[in-house]
Parts: C-alpha cells; sequence; structure tokens
C-alpha cells in the first residue's frame, strides 16, 4: 500500500465528512490504478518466475512431444496406448500412490492424533520424530532401508534368530520393498497436514460431546472426524501426487522390476534419448493428476482442503 | 567496493594475459572422460605423461554423459572439447551422426598395434573392462562353484540368489552363450532365443541391478550368491576382503575409444595426443592403478605389468581368448535398437 492511500483511509478526529468532489474521485480513480500497477510490479517476480520456470518447460515438453524429425505427429501418444509397458507402468505407479496414501492415513492418524491432543514435550517430541527423517536426503534413507530389509538384513535375521521363520522373507527388490520404502518418506507429507488441522479442533466441543452423554469413540466418529476429515483429503492429495513421481526409492529398492512412470521417462531419455516419448510420458502422467485434481474438486473444493491447513 | 572491483578486474585482466601468453606458447587441448577414480588414474599413468612428452597444455573434464553434450557442441559449432574418451557405441554413434574428424594416421603411428577389431576410421580402442561371472566363497567352494553361464542358468546343481544386469547389453550375449552359442559366434544376436533363454531364468533372478555400485553391493552384502558384474567391480569387492571370486572364462569385452571432436580448433594437437595416449608404455602405467585392461597389446611386453597383474586383467594375451567382444557396431545397429526397446517389458512383465 501506497502512503498517500493510508494517508487517505486514515480519518483524524477533526476531519469533516464532504460529499466527493468530481477531482476527488478523480484522483481516487487514479489512486487505484496506481495501486494496481504497483500490485503488479511486486507480483512480477513471481509471475515470471512461474512463466519462466513452469509454464515455458511445459509448453516446450508438449512441443516436444508432437515434433519429430517428420513433423508433426501423434506416434509418441499412440505409443503410450498401444504398448503394454505403459499401461503396466501406469496401472503399477498408481496401485503404488494408492497403497502408500492408504497406509500412511492409517499410520499417519493415530501420530498426529497423539501429537495433537498432547502439549508441550510430549507434542513437540512427536512432532520432531516426524520431521527428523526430512533432514536426511531420500537416498541415505532409501540405502538405510536396503540394509534393514535385506536377505542377510536386520529384520530378516533377527525372525530367523527368533525362529519366527525358516527362509528370509523376500521384503524388497519387489512391490513391497518400493511401499515401505516410499511409505517411510512420505509419512511426513501425511502427518504434518493432519496435524494443522487437528490442532484446530476446539477440545470444548469435544468436552461438550462427552458431557451430553457421548461414548468417546462415538465423539470421536461423529465430533472429531468430520472436523479433521479435511486434513485428511490434504495430506492424501499430498502423498498421492508426491508418489505418482517417485523415483529413488523404487530405483533402489524395487529390484529393477517395479517400473514406475518416472522411471519409464528416465529410460526413455537415457537409454533410447527419446526424448518426445518421454515428454509425452511426463505429460500424459500431469493430465491425469489434473483430471483427478478436479474429479475431487468437484466434490470438495480444494481451496476448502489446502485452506485449511 | 571500488577498490575490490578494481582489484577483480585487475586481476581477471591478468589471468587474460596469463592465458593468451599461454596459448601462444603452447598448444591446448582438452581431454574428457568420465571423471571419477577412472579419470584420475589415467590421468596419472597416460593423460599427463602425454601432454609433458608433446609439450602441450593439457585440461580436463569428465562427463559421465558426455554424448549429448557432444553433439550440441559439434552441430552449434562452439567445440571446445577435443579428445573424448567414449565407450565405442557413442563412438559409433557419432560416427554415423558426423560428429567426428576421420583419425590422421599419418599422425597416430600407434594405431597399427591395436588389432583391426578395436578401432575404425574415425576411432581407436583405448581400455577394456569386462562382464563377468562372479560368485561368493561362502556358498560354493572352488570345485563346485559355477563357472560358465550355462551353470549360472542351472538352479538345480547351483542353488542360490542370483542377479543380473537391467540392461540388454550385454545381458544378451550372455544368455546366449549360457544356451550354448560360441562366444565368437554371438553376432548378429538371435534376439529371440536370447530372450526365450532369459525368460526360463528370470522366475530365480532376486535383482536386475541398475549401477556398478548396486553389483558390488549386491554381491558383497551376500544379497545374491552369484551375480553378471564388471571385473573391476568385482576387484574392489575383493580388495574390501567380501568372500567373491571371478574368472574371465565367457566374460564379455566392452571396450572405450578415443574420438576427436569434429571442427576443433587444435586437431593437430587431437591427433597427436591420441597416439600418445594409445602408446605401449603409457598404457601399461594404467592397469598398475585401476582394473581396467590396456587395448594395445603391446603393453603386456613392455615389462611394466607384472605377470600376476596381468592374470587379473581382462586385455592380457591369457584372458583375451576366453572372453566374448561385444560388438558395439551390432549394438548401434537397428537391431541392437529394438532389442534395447524389448528389455522393459521384458524385465516388467511377471
Amino acid at each position: 500500500m501506497s502512503n498517500a492511500y493510508l494517508a487517505k483511509s486514515v480519518q483524524g478526529p477533526n476531519d469533516r465528512q464532504y460529499p466527493p468532489s468530481a477531482s476527488s474521485t478523480r484522483a481516487l480513480a487514479r489512486e487505484e490504478r496506481k495501486e494496481h500497477t504497483a500490485m503488479l510490479l511486486l507480483l512480477a517476480p513471481a509471475l515470471v518466475m512461474v512463466v519462466v520456470l513452469l509454464i515455458l518447460p511445459l509448453g516446450w515438453l508438449a512441443v516436444q512431444s508432437v515434433h519429430t524429425e517428420e513433423g508433426f505427429s501423434l506416434a509418441n501418444y499412440a505409443r503410450i496406448f498401444q504398448e503394454r509397458i505403459y499401461w503396466d507402468t501406469f496401472s503399477l505407479t498408481f496401485k503404488i500412490s494408492l497403497m502408500v496414501t492408504v497406509l500412511s492415513i492409517l499410520m499417519g492418524f493415530p501420530i498426529a492424533f497423539a501429537a495433537s491432543r498432547l502439549q508441550g514435550f510430549w507434542a513437540n517430541l512427536i512432532l520432531l520424530c516426524v520431521i527428523l527423517p526430512f533432514w536426511t536426503s531420500v537416498l541415505v534413507r532409501s540405502y538405510a532401508w536396503l540394509v534393514l530389509l535385506q536377505r542377510r538384513g536386520l529384520v530378516n535375521q533377527t525372525l530367523l534368530d527368533l525362529g519366527l521363520i525358516d527362509q528370509p522373507l523376500n521384503l524388497m527388490h519387489n512391490t513391497t520393498g518400493t511401499v515401505i520404502g516410499t511409505l517411510h518418506v512420505m509419512l511426513p507429507f501425511m502427518v504434518l497436514p493432519l496435524y494443522s488441522v487437528m490442532r484446530k479442533i476446539p477440545q470444548d466441543l469435544l468436552q461438550a460431546s462427552n458431557s451430553l452423554g457421548a461414548t468417546p469413540f462415538y465423539t470421536f466418529r461423529r465430533v472429531f472426524l468430520p472436523m479433521a476429515a479435511p486434513g485428511v483429503m490434504a495430506g492424501s492429495i499430498l502423498v498421492f501426487v508426491i508418489c505418482l513421481g517417485f523415483f529413488i526409492t523404487p530405483e533402489l529398492l524395487g529390484g529393477g522390476r517395479t517400473i514406475l512412470v518416472s522411471m519409464l521417462v528416465q529410460r526413455n531419455v537415457e537409454l533410447y534419448h527419446a526424448w518426445g516419448a518421454a515428454s509425452a510420458v511426463g505429460l500424459v502422467l500431469l493430465l491425469v493428476v489434473f483430471l483427478i485434481f478436479w474429479g475431487i474438486n468437484r466434490f470438495i473444493p480444494i481451496e476448502r482442503i489446502l485452506g485449511a491447513r | 567496493m571500488p577498490t575490490s572491483t578494481t582489484r577483480v578486474l585487475q586481476l581477471a585482466s591478468l589471468a587474460f594475459i596469463g592465458s593468451s601468453v599461454q596459448l601462444a606458447l603452447a598448444d591446448e587441448i582438452t581431454f574428457v572422460s568420465q571423471g571419477g577414480a577412472y579419470q584420475d588414474a589415467q590421468s596419472k599413468a597416460i593423460l599427463e605423461p602425454a601432454a609433458k612428452k608433446l609439450g602441450l597444455t593439457l585440461k580436463q573434464d569428465s562427463s559421465p554423459k558426455a554424448y549429448p553434450i557432444i553433439k550440441t557442441q559439434v552441430e552449434s559449432g562452439k567445440v571446445t572439447w577435443d579428445v573424448v574418451d567414449l565407450p565405442t557405441g557413442d563412438c559409433i554413434r557419432g560416427e554415423q551422426e558426423g560428429l567426428f574428424e576421420k583419425l590422421d594416421l599419418a599422425l597416430i603411428p600407434n594405431a597399427a598395434q591395436i588389432p583391426a577389431e578395436l578401432k575404425d576410421d574415425y576411432s581407436v580402442g583405448y581400455i577394456s573392462y569386462s562382464t563377468v561371472l562372479a560368485y561368493r566363497t561362502d556358498a560354493f567352494d572352488s570345485a563346485s562353484a559355477p563357472k560358465t553361464w550355462a551353470d549360472f542358468w542351472d538352479v538345480k546343481q547351483y542353488p542360490g540368489q542370483r542377479a543380473l544386469r537391467n540392461l540388454p547389453r550385454p545381458t544378451l550375449e550372455i544368455a546366449l552363450m549360457a544356451d550354448g552359442v560360441a562366444p565368437d559366434k554371438l553376432y548378429p544376436l538371435d534376439v529371440d532365443r536370447a530372450f526365450k533363454k532369459l525368460e526360463q531364468l528370470k522366475p530365480h533372478i532376486a535383482t536386475w541391478w541398475t549401477s556398478g555400485g548396486q553389483s558390488a553391493q549386491l554381491i558383497s552384502d551376500g544379497e545374491v550368491d552369484m551375480i553378471q558384474a564388471w571385473n573391476g567391480r568385482i576387484s574392489a569387492v575383493q580388495a574390501d576382503g567380501a568372500p567373491v571370486a571371478f574368472d574371465y572364462n565367457q566374460g564379455v569385452l566392452e571396450t572405450n575409444s578415443l574420438c576427436v571432436l569434429k571442427g576443433t580448433p587444435n586437431k593437430t594437437a587431437a591427433m597427436k595426443f591420441v597416439n600418445e595416449a594409445i602408446d605401449a608404455r603409457l598404457q601399461a602405467a594404467l592397469p598398475l592403478i585401476i582394473d581396467y585392461g590396456p587395448l594395445n597389446p603391446k603393453a603386456f611386453d613392455t615389462g611394466t605389468i607384472p605377470a600376476e597383474r596381468a592374470a587379473r586383467l581382462p586385455s592380457s594375451p591369457q584372458n583375451l581368448p576366453r572372453q566374448a567382444l561385444l560388438s558395439a557396431k551390432w549394438w548401434a545397429s537397428q537391431d541392437g535398437v529394438k532389442a534395447e526397446e524389448r528389455w522393459l517389458s521384458f524385465v516388467q512383465r511377471k
């Protein structure tokens, strides 16, 4: 806000009200235009960033995906629908993302619930445990899982020593390992939105419900859960969408046969130097994500979910 | 502020004058390789001695994925790299795309010592490494260990976890040898037959590895009992004390070659540098530092490489004939490209 505008809007006790004259209306309009220009100028760096770093590259991807040596062609897109590898990869990616999302709700909800209902030290401790992995690189965390889950790893060795199993379990080099590793990375993205929503649920309401004779479970189901729902949605969207583009963890823990969309893009570029095909795969994934958002938005407005954070 | 700016300007102009003086005094070439321990080793053994001998100023750059950069440099006409050390397949692709200068054999007399199958008009063989069968010695004793790829495929006689590379090259060659094709009769590859053979072993493969580091980790942690891996990786694992052994029998030898970028302003110096880099005496110094085999056979006659060292190198006279030589030409052909494209759906499908 410019100072001139502030000065006008602040009225001293001795100000007398005059009907606005024609000249002052013009002055106001001029102020407003100035205001708009100033806002635009202030926003310009952000807008330029978005255009240069997001819109232009996306446009470039789109151009690349339809541009071949023979000119315009939809061959890259046709391949996605014709070759089974693409269908298999997309469905596996969605399957794993969905599994991780559901598991992270099941694991994240109790954690966020505990953190939001506890006070001081204990709440901070829980949050610290959630955030701590953020300070370690995904690569290191994936390798840590590798040490834990492999054939002669800690988990299998312990189970063998306890006599619970005779043969080492296949905990990695497959979908199981990928889901475990990805879940670990994704959990904070579920817990933090859940926590911030739950934190805002007033204790009074729960007490009111209890004092009116509801059982703790009834209170949880009819009072707490509906109010926590936007947090679940926000967390789910975050986790699901990030999972769709996951690369390092499935690459390391998937045993080479758990091929996700991001890996398909990488292989296309690195092995076959097929930038067009890679662009097409990336854009199709983006489109699918938009469709999912659009679908969700029809039931619950996204602004409400994200605004609740 | 003003003083520091002035100082920076002064320094910059000094550096500028300095570099132009250097340019006037000596030719300058930029050598590019893949970086890491490999580039450090060749820098010490080959590159710096070669530059010293020629009185050149040597600059080095490294890029694990040099090909797209080379292409961009040549096509834009702004060539800053001179000599590149590339996987031979990339050299052949670059030749087809017109990215390299024809080698001037008058300036590269040493090329005559390199066997014909390891060079062509635009590139000359530089170093080699091999894909071998390695196994855990705590899972098999040396008498009952898997020695051939047919053994690797025999899950009854040789039980245990197995890992193969998550790429068709040279896994298809390996599958064909397991199916009984002689190492010198592999090309052109019978791709259908290779995939059929791989299909047999697929349920028994614990992991398809993607990086060399991963292959080393798999065998050194005992995650698998036998593996297809590069000789250098296995040697490193052995040096760390892991109970692992390998042999060059039925190994697949792959090579890196040297090429000169098209349109380089330092063409003559670059050609002379290539000549020194494949010189037998300098080549013989490399395997003393790192597990790569020199491709100039005369390197083994220099007396620099001790016999026990030679026995562990993929390109030594006793090991070379026991391996298959990977045909980078076949992999660069249409059939090779198609085989690569088939791989991903093969690995993914149950």
